[in-house]
């Protein structure tokens, strides 16, 4: 075996000076993807920082107290996470249902013409800003609530006691209506996900043995996408934990632990939307931004567990296709 | 015998009486979930086109009391700030995603990257408004366009990375070897056979992550802080249009409830027709490509 001419020699080398620039390159976008984790990493340490006066005069028990009196420097955090989990749990029961009805109707119920724009108009609520709903939400959902929809509701449950007091409007129960329609569209287009997911010899399988259309949908759909599912709903709990300006607007902004759900609350991302910049006084502000820690905590748990099971059911389906 | 086919035929109308009722309550919630939907909409076009009038676009907010007035100012600002947000960030992102779909194989690394942006996504925005007025604001104490622009890019960033990975994945192997075939490095392989086979999905998802931080507010407050003049540079306070709609909302006069109305149909449309524009550019470009 002679050498290469010289021609080809001379190619090749001009090649391999690829090998700098390749380094180079790789160099770069490992940076540009580090950047991501560094960012994480960055949000932690500013937070803890920014917040270690409410840190160490509070401790813990910060948490636990419901005082948040600013102008005797008493600061506590239990009202907000009172309100910011009655609203998100009552949103998801109103919306889980729902998007699962959705879910359902477009994967397997639909028709194929109206398949699509039912799937797009859900899909197109998602792009519609936060405080656009909340513009909504102040001029047709609050009058809504206050003079038909909230009389029902007395009329109906008053007995439970949830819906006494006075009704404005705003308060706890609005937030949750708009919380719910607002994350309904990340649960359903989650679960169509994991729907999709479900391989169709299984549904075929199903069919051929002579299940009906729903014992097909219950048997081979919602039992093999069930995981995904629940993942699905977490990720639309995470997404209600942390909506900031539709709350903020319809919520009423009352530090306040009451039963009835009529009343007006505050919830973790609504009270530093709102007292942030009047914040005066250091420990305020770090009280403020200790909330916004707990809430990047708990979101990040709460994703992180969403992510997992919806990875453990679409990632099982990636390696079917193959 | 005959007990028999009767208890069977029992047991069948019961299934089909249920299947009728599941799919009888999933299309009624069906209808339940896109009645309000589509009234929302409807209600946002009457009240904001019937609101929306020249001086909107051309004058900047009148002081209480006076009629009249517009949020050009708004419009201008949540532009800048858009612009400012979408070059630093959409670049970033892009290189995240080559990274982890062209050189993160098999590796832990690429994983907990694409684990960590994914749950970044997630991230509450408001967490996002405190973390960049601790990194900015409070370094330069005072709100400015800059801190604004640099937190939308931080919020933009997990998305297109993994937009762009999903994309550059979906690249036929065969062009990468006919690549590295032809002595090609590896870095001209990515830019000119593997991005730009996965543009069009790319720059859908820029635009993805664009219409995303663009009605963004919460992070808006604690950096942006809005201003009632024109734009007057990156490092000084600036008007958006998100906070100006939060602001107006908000104010006891039926004047500036117009005025957010108006807001809120230019906004949507600027996120609506963005988004809408890019898809149909690029679906016939993909259509052309694959020819």
């Amino acid at each position: 075996m002679g050498r290469a001419p010289a021609a080809v020699r001379e190619f090749l080398r001009a090649r391999s000076s690829g090998k700098v620039g390749d380094s180079v390159f790789r160099g770069l976008m490992l940076a540009c993807g580090l950047s991501i984790l560094a960012i994480v990493a960055l949000i932690v340490v500013m937070l803890v920082q920014q917040s270690k006066l409410s840190l160490h005069e509070f401790g813990f028990k910060f948490f636990l107290r419901s005082a948040w009196d600013p102008v005797a420097g008493d600061f506590g955090a239990l009202p907000f996470i009172y309100g910011t989990l009655v609203t998100s749990i009552l949103a998801l029961l109103i919306a889980v249902p729902l998007a699962l009805c959705v879910a359902i109707f477009i994967m397997e119920i639909c028709p194929g013409p109206l398949r699509g724009p039912v799937a797009f108009t859900t899909e197109l609520l998602a792009a519609i800003p936060s405080v656009v709903y909340g513009l909504w939400a102040v001029f047709v959902l609050v009058p809504l609530m206050r003079d038909k929809l909230g009389p029902l509701l007395v009329k109906l449950f008053g007995w439970t006691g949830l819906f006494s007091g006075s009704n404005f409007g705003e308060g706890l129960l609005t937030a949750s209506i708009v919380l719910s329609i607002m994350i309904l569209p990340v649960i359903s287009s989650i679960t169509r996900e994991v729907m999709s997911a479900v391989p169709v010899s299984q549904k075929e399988g199903v069919l051929a043995l002579g299940a009906t259309r729903w014992e097909m949908i219950r048997i081979a759909v919602l039992r093999n996408a069930r995981v995904g599912i629940v993942g699905g709903i977490i990720l639309g709990f995470g997404r209600a934990l942390g909506e900031t300006m539709a709350v903020t607007m319809v919520i009423g902004n009352h530090a306040d632990i009451s039963r009835s759900l009529f009343a007006p609350g505050y919830t973790l991302a609504s009270v530093i939307a709102n007292e942030f910049t009047e914040a005066t006084g250091d420990l305020y502000l770090s009280a403020l931004i200790e909330i916004g820690l707990a809430l990047f905590l708990v979101t990040i748990v709460v994703n992180t567990i969403a992510r997992l099971l919806v990875w453990a059911v679409t990632r099982g389906h990636a390696v079917q296709g193959q | 015998m005959a007990n028999q086919l009767r208890a069977s035929k029992a047991n069948v109308n019961r299934r089909a009486f249920e299947n009728a009722m599941v799919t009888g309550i999933s299309v009624l919630g069906t209808i339940v979930v896109l009645v309000p939907l589509i009234a929302i909409l409807v209600y946002l076009i009457y009240k904001g086109a019937s609101s929306l009038n020249v001086a909107f676009f051309t004058h900047i907010p009148k002081p209480v009391g006076e009629t009249g007035g517009g949020m050009a100012n708004s419009i201008m600002g949540s532009c800048i700030i858009l612009l400012l947000a979408s070059l630093l960030g959409i670049p970033v992102g892009i290189a995240g995603g080559v990274y982890l779909a062209e050189f993160s194989a098999g590796k832990t690394l690429g994983t907990v990257i694409r684990f960590v942006a994914d749950v970044l996504n997630g991230v509450p925005s408001i967490v996002m408004g405190i973390a960049g007025y601790s990194l900015i604001v409070v370094h330069q104490k005072h709100f400015s366009a800059f801190a604004a622009g640099i937190t939308l890019a931080i919020m933009m960033v997990p998305t297109v990375t993994r937009t762009t990975e999903e994309m550059l994945r979906t690249v036929p192997y065969a062009l990468r070897e006919a690549a590295y075939g032809l002595g090609v490095p590896r870095w001209r392989m990515v830019m000119s056979i593997s991005l730009r086979t996965a543009a069009p999905g790319i720059i859908t998802g820029c635009m993805l992550a664009f219409a995303r931080v663009a009605g963004e507010t919460a992070p808006l407050l604690f950096t942006a802080f809005g201003s009632q003049f024109w734009p007057s540079g990156l490092n000084q306070p600036m008007a958006a249009l998100p906070l100006q709609i939060f602001s107006y909302a908000m104010s006891p006069y039926d004047d500036w409830h117009r005025l957010a109305w108006a807001g809120s149909l230019v906004l949507i449309t600027l996120i609506m027709v963005s988004v809408g524009l890019v898809r149909y550019v690029t679906s016939r470009g993909q259509l052309k490509g694959g020819h």
